[in-house]
C-alpha cells in the first residue's frame, strides 16, 4: 500500500531528499545523509578553486553515484541561461546523467524563486533531454505549466529557503497536488520534524531539505528524526486521519457499566 | 603567448596549449571536473585535441555541497 516514490520512471523507497550544503565537513555530510535514509541527494556546481588542495576528496567520492542518485542543482543562478549552462556542466560532470534540480532565484535577500526564468529554463532543458525537477513558488498555475513543459517533479516551497518557517500555505500545496500528475515534493522551508510530517500528511509525495538538518545542533540526530517524520507523515496520509470537530459526544471508553454514582 | 580567462582569472599560456595541458597545469588531471569554453561544453574526450585560443573564457567546475 505504501508504494515507492517514482520519479522519471525510477523507483525510490525513501521519500526524503536531502541537500549537502552547510555541513562542517564531508564526514558529517555523509553521516547525516546516511541517517536520513535519503536515496536522492542534491549538490551544487561551483568553480574549481585555483590553488585548492588537489588531494582533497571530492563530494562525488564521498557520495558515490553507485549508492546514491545525485541530483545536481542550479542554486545561485538568477537567469535561465546560467541555470541551463550550469546543468549542461553537471551532465558532463556526471557522465550523461539527466535528472536535475532546476532552481532559479529572483532575489538574493529572500531567495524567492523567479518563476518566469524557471519556466524558460525548464523548456530549454526539457528539449535537451534533461529530466527536470523544478523548484518554484507554491503557485498552482506555474506548477501546471512546469508539468506541461515536461518536468518530472514539481517542487513548491513550503516557505523561503533556509527560513525554517514550515508550511505557510497548505491550501496552495493542495491546489498544486490536485492539478499535477507528477510527484509534488515540498522543497525549502521545513524547519523541524513536524513540518516534514505535515507536508506528507497533506499528501505530498516527498520532502527535500538541507538547512533543517545541517543547521540543527546535532545534524545527524535531526536527519534520523526527519526520516521518521516523513515515514510517519506518509503512513498517516495513507491511513486517513479522523475528521476534526470542535467536540465529540462519543468518548473513547464505554458508556455502559460505569460504577454506581457516589451516594446512590 | 595567449591570454585566457579561467574561472574569472586571467592566465598567460603558450600558443599551442591544449585543454588537457591546462587541466594538468591546474593539477586537476583525472579529477571529477567539467569544462565550458565560451559558453559551450568541452567534453572530457576532447580535452587532448582541443587547443586554446587567445581570449578564450573557460569555466572549470566541480561538485560541492549544496541544497
Amino acid at each position: 500500500m505504501n508504494e515507492n516514490l517514482v520519479i522519471a520512471g525510477k523507483s525510490y523507497s525513501s521519500r526524503l531528499l536531502v541537500g549537502t550544503g552547510k555541513y562542517k565537513d564531508f564526514a558529517e555530510t555523509k553521516a547525516a545523509v546516511d541517517a536520513s535514509g535519503a536515496e536522492i541527494v542534491t549538490f551544487a556546481i561551483r568553480r574549481s578553486n585555483i590553488g585548492q588542495n588537489p588531494d582533497e576528496p571530492s563530494l562525488l567520492e564521498i557520495l558515490p553515484t553507485s549508492q546514491y542518485t545525485l541530483l545536481p542543482n542550479t542554486a545561485g543562478c538568477y537567469t535561465a541561461s546560467d541555470a541551463v549552462r550550469t546543468l549542461r556542466l553537471a551532465r558532463e560532470l556526471l557522465e550523461g546523467h539527466s535528472l536535475v534540480k532546476l532552481e532559479v532565484l529572483g532575489d538574493p535577500q529572500s531567495l524567492y524563486p523567479n518563476v518566469i526564468e524557471t519556466v524558460a529554463a525548464a523548456k530549454i532543458l526539457a528539449d535537451e533531454g534533461f529530466q527536470v525537477m523544478a523548484y518554484a513558488s507554491d503557485d498552482p498555475i506555474i506548477a501546471k505549466q512546469l508539468e506541461d513543459i515536461g518536468c518530472v517533479a514539481i517542487m513548491p516551497l513550503a516557505s523561503l529557503i533556509g527560513s525554517g518557517m514550515g508550511i505557510l500555505n497548505p491550501w496552495n500545496l493542495q491546489l498544486i497536488m490536485e492539478r499535477v500528475q507528477v510527484p509534488v515534493i515540498v522543497d525549502a522551508g521545513v524547519g523541524t520534524a513536524s513540518d516534514a510530517a505535515i507536508a506528507m500528511e497533506l499528501g505530498c509525495d516527498g520532502v527535500l531539505m538541507n538547512t533543517a538538518i545541517a543547521a540543527a545542533q546535532q545534524p545527524v540526530l535531526m536527519a534520523g528524526a526527519m526520516k521518521k517524520a516523513v515515514e510517519a507523515g506518509r503512513e498517516a496520509y495513507l491511513a486517513g486521519r479522523m475528521p476534526k470537530k470542535l467536540y465529540s459526544a462519543s468518548p473513547s471508553s464505554p458508556m455502559e457499566n460505569i460504577i454506581a454514582p457516589t451516594g446512590s | 603567448m595567449i591570454t585566457v580567462s579561467v574561472n574569472g582569472v586571467t592566465r598567460q599560456l603558450h600558443a599551442s596549449t591544449s585543454v588537457a595541458a591546462l587541466i594538468a597545469e591546474m593539477r586537476l588531471a583525472g579529477k571529477r571536473i567539467a569544462l565550458e569554453r565560451n559558453g559551450k561544453i568541452v567534453p572530457r574526450s576532447a580535452f587532448a585535441s582541443e587547443q586554446l585560443f587567445d581570449g578564450d573564457k573557460l569555466e572549470v567546475v566541480v561538485a560541492v555541497g549544496g541544497g
